[in-house]
């Protein structure tokens, strides 16, 4: 649906997407994850024909984003980062505006408008102006615009940021609601918006993608080893030698005594083995009580600073990459 | 142009719902009417001086008298106007950020330049169609010369044509609204007084000058002629600024 070949980007002298490749099948929801100024927000605006690429082909649906902007801007939903609305229109008048600008037949226009406000439930506020509208409001009627013209590709860029914990709870639901039929796209810094709403995360740092992979896959697979948490109430030094000596443990680590004779450990294994069992029996078999055992599995959030400082030291050229996105 | 009646209809709504268009419809109309009434008092003051004197009085007309010098103060004023009726068509999209929306539909980037400039051009129709009383009143004194009177209305459009698309440039340059004014106001200016300096200037130059200058090419249309070349510089200036704005949006795009 969505091929992403070699896309570079440049703004002046500074790249701000250099040399990415995804690939975004029909139906999916991929999440685009990074820090500021990764490249996100770029990447976007060449995929919605705002701003064309330095370099590299984009093709929607088959067709080429410079040759065929306009039918692929026809087939696309955007909502820019701080939904950038006309504050003097009413909701409906605005909504009107946006239903003609995507020619939107005039017999289909009232339908269509009525359509999408009760799609994402802001029918009470129809004749507001925009400038009054709460935060939540405002976000809801950035989502109204992009759905008008029921276009099968929806792009997001940060489409919870500035909203309170109640509203990004709505607005998720309204994403997911709305993307069984669409291929979505969105932008976040928020990790757990992105295993909650996204089957597909794309990981971007500095311009380029480092990692790419099921919300799932990339916790799993991301860790180095295999991590297991023992409580148990014995000696402690015992305890670390029993534990170092049994077979597949690669190192451990221990905690203070958390008192009464308490240790806590975690045990590091390769990746894709259990110790459970053996540390089970291994502690029982001494005769010391085995408080907790459980496996520690990385989170997203791990995963993502894990990825994002891996090669930090250029902090430099992420922050003016900050300054290019806040500021154009 | 695919769209441009969305991005007029847009438009339009914000100049009327606002009370930008009538705040600056008010003002150009309470100017031409001041020089209405000057001129006239002008032409009351000479008449009452003439009376003993047939070969001055016969002299003295309404066209000469009072078309002709409101139809050169009205495009004065329209000087001073046009600028803050075209200073935030893209100016105030840009700083908004609803630039990036509008780009992202699917109009081409004529149907967004020719949607504003429509929009500019109606309020400047409607604030020129605001002065009809003032015909009304001179045809209800004495016919003023009709012919004289059309090509001035008619130098008048076209010079606010010209005025509304050197504004839309600017405005496509900036985010700041004052800016965009302000350096539309001072471009207009230079276009209009550019033939002042041609008398101090080598000929060719001076007559490039000249050419270029918006109060010589209006001079035809106080004069009651229509002249083709008039009419075309005003067509012409019109559309170079027009292919700029085009331009202009195009590296706005390429800047991000």
């Amino acid at each position: 649906m969505i091929e992403v070949e070699r896309l570079t980007k440049y703004y002046g002298r500074l790249a701000a997407v250099q040399d990415v490749n995804f690939k975004v099948q029909s139906g999916e929801i991929v999440g685009f994850l990074g820090p500021n100024g990764a490249g996100k927000s770029t990447t976007m605006r060449i995929l919605t024909c705002y701003s064309p690429a330095s370099s590299g082909t984009i093709r929607v649906l088959g067709m080429d984003v410079q040759d065929d902007s306009l039918k692929i801007r026809s087939k696309i939903g955007y909502l820019p980062e701080n939904v950038p609305l006309y504050d003097w229109m009413r909701v409906k008048s605005y909504l009107d505006f946006v239903a003609r600008a995507k020619g939107v037949p005039a017999g289909r226009r009232a339908s269509e408008l009525g359509r999408v406000a009760a799609a994402v439930g802001i029918d009470k506020v129809m004749d507001k102006i925009i400038r009054w509208l709460s935060k939540g409001y405002r976000q809801r009627v950035g989502l109204a615009q992009a759905l008008i013209g029921d276009p099968p590709i929806l792009v997001l860029d940060e489409p919870t940021i500035g909203l309170d914990p109640r509203q990004i709870r709505e607005i998720r639901a309204l994403i997911k609601g709305f993307s069984h039929n669409r291929t979505v796209i969105l932008s976040t810094h928020i990790l757990p918006e992105v295993s909650q709403v996204c089957d597909r995360v794309i990981i971007i740092n500095r311009g380029s993608i480092v990692a790419e992979d099921t919300p799932a896959n990339l916790t799993s697979a991301h860790g180095k080893s295999a991590r297991v948490q023992v409580d148990v109430r014995a000696p402690h030094t015992e305890v670390l030698a029993l534990l170092e000596s049994l077979p597949g443990v690669l190192s451990v680590r221990s905690f203070e005594a958390v008192g009464d004779g308490e240790c806590s450990l975690v045990v590091d294994s390769l990746p894709q083995t259990d110790l459970r069992p053996d540390l089970a029996r291994a502690v029982l078999k001494k005769g010391w009580d085995l408080l907790e055992l459980r496996s520690i599995h990385a989170s997203l959030e791990d995963v993502f600073i894990d990825l994002v400082t891996e090669e930090s030291g250029e902090d430099v050229v992420a922050d003016e990459g900050n300054q290019r996105e806040g500021g154009s | 142009m695919r769209g441009w009646y969305a991005v007029f209809r847009k438009e339009t709504a914000n100049f009327f719902v606002s009370p930008i268009a009538y705040v600056l419809i008010a003002s150009f109309l309470l100017l031409t009417g001041f020089f209405f009434w000057l001129n006239i008092a002008v032409m009351s003051e000479y008449s009452l001086r003439a009376t003993n004197n047939p070969m001055v009085a016969g002299r003295i007309n309404v066209t000469d008298f009072v078309v002709r010098p409101l139809v050169a103060n009205m495009g004065i004023v329209l000087l001073f106007v046009t600028p803050l009726i075209t200073m935030r068509l893209f100016s105030e999209e840009k700083k908004s950020g609803t630039i990036e929306l509008l780009l992202t539909y699917p109009i081409t980037d004529l149907g967004v330049m020719t949607g504003k400039f429509m929009a500019a051009a109606l309020v400047i129709l409607v604030m020129l169609a605001g002065t009809f009383t003032i015909p009304l009143i001179l045809f209800s004194l004495g016919p003023p010369d009709t012919g004289t009177l059309l090509t001035g209305y008619l130098g008048l459009l076209l010079l606010g044509a010209a005025f509304a698309s050197l504004g839309m440039f600017i405005s496509t340059l900036t985010e700041n609204q004052i800016i965009s004014a302000a350096v539309s106001f001072g471009a207009a200016l230079i276009f209009w007084v550019l033939s002042w300096a041609s008398a101090f200037v080598d000929e060719k130059t001076g007559t490039v000058m000249r050419q270029m200058s918006i109060l010589e090419h209006l001079n035809s249309f106080l004069k009651g002629i229509i002249s083709v070349s008039d009419i075309s510089f005003f067509v012409m200036f019109t559309a170079f600024f027009l292919f700029l704005s085009l331009r202009s949006l195009e590296t706005h795009r390429w800047r991000g």
